[in-house]
């Protein structure tokens, strides 16, 4: 049984979503703490100022709607399509991070980066939802 | 410090997504249009796994802020990638979703990947 045309669409337009949400809010909340003067892993008690700033609280607000989409997302897929085919925000973590934090990225962490996102790649072109109806084609 | 920080992303992670879907699926096909994040409130009101797999979201949530702010994006993100192994395996064995030869070559690739970025 073929999946239907709109919960195609459906899942395809959440998955859009979802993948501009998290990379976007990952970049605002890492340049936001990044800024903060104090270490949030020393001291707990600095989290509620740090999310008073306003590149931490874009981030978390993006980061929140994320997670509202997926789990509309995860309602329409299979966790094992839904995780890898948004592995894409990796690389683009990664890009952010060396274009717009200045960060260092060797050769061999570009190469890990991109294996991930070859490894999810594959993962994704595999049927959605596996739990619901079995494809014909594995 | 990076290490235990990350170690406390991937576990909490890995917990909520399993929770996740486990809970999603068994509440029906949900939206994010109007009426549907409102149907989606309710149902994460009404189902107490779902209120769990927040909690261990809000876990993973705090730690990948320390994390982001300890270590660069570059290594944070791609790093929590982790995760992703230890979830196509309880998909697996917990959610009994079928894992064929691609998703497991996959998720391989996704392993060596996350090797690399380790060293």
């Amino acid at each position: 049984m073929p999946a239907h045309p709109n919960r195609t669409l459906r899942t395809y337009s959440l998955l859009f979503l979802f993948i501009f949400l998290r990379p976007v809010g990952n970049l605002a909340l890492a340049w936001g703490t990044k800024h903060f003067p104090q270490s949030l892993s020393v001291n707990p008690s600095a989290y509620l100022r740090a999310m008073l700033d306003p590149f931490v609280a874009l981030g978390i607000a993006m980061l929140i709607l994320s997670v509202l989409t997926r789990l509309a997302l995860l309602s329409l897929a299979d966790l094992s399509f839904v995780l890898p085919v948004t592995a894409v925000g990796y690389i683009l973590a990664t890009l952010f991070g060396q274009v717009f934090l200045h960060e260092q990225v060797t050769v061999q962490q570009w190469l890990g980066t991109v294996l991930v996102f070859l490894g999810a790649a594959l993962v994704g072109s595999t049927a959605h939802n596996t739990t619901e109806y079995e494809e014909a084609s594995e | 410090m990076k290490w235990i920080l990350l170690s406390i992303v991937v576990c909490a992670t890995a917990l909520s997504d399993i929770l996740q879907s486990h809970e999603m699926k068994r509440a029906g096909e949900h939206s994010v249009g109007a009426r549907g994040l409102v149907r989606l409130f309710q149902t994460i009101a009404r189902r107490r796994m779902l209120i769990l797999s927040i909690v261990c979201l809000a876990v993973s949530f705090f730690a990948f802020m320390a994390l982001v702010q300890a270590a660069p994006l570059s290594f944070a993100v791609p790093a929590s990638a982790a995760s992703f192994i230890i979830e196509t395996l309880l998909a697996k064995l917990v959610l009994k979703e079928h894992v064929g030869a691609r998703r497991a070559t996959g998720a391989l690739l996704v392993l060596g990947g996350v090797l690399l970025l380790a060293r």
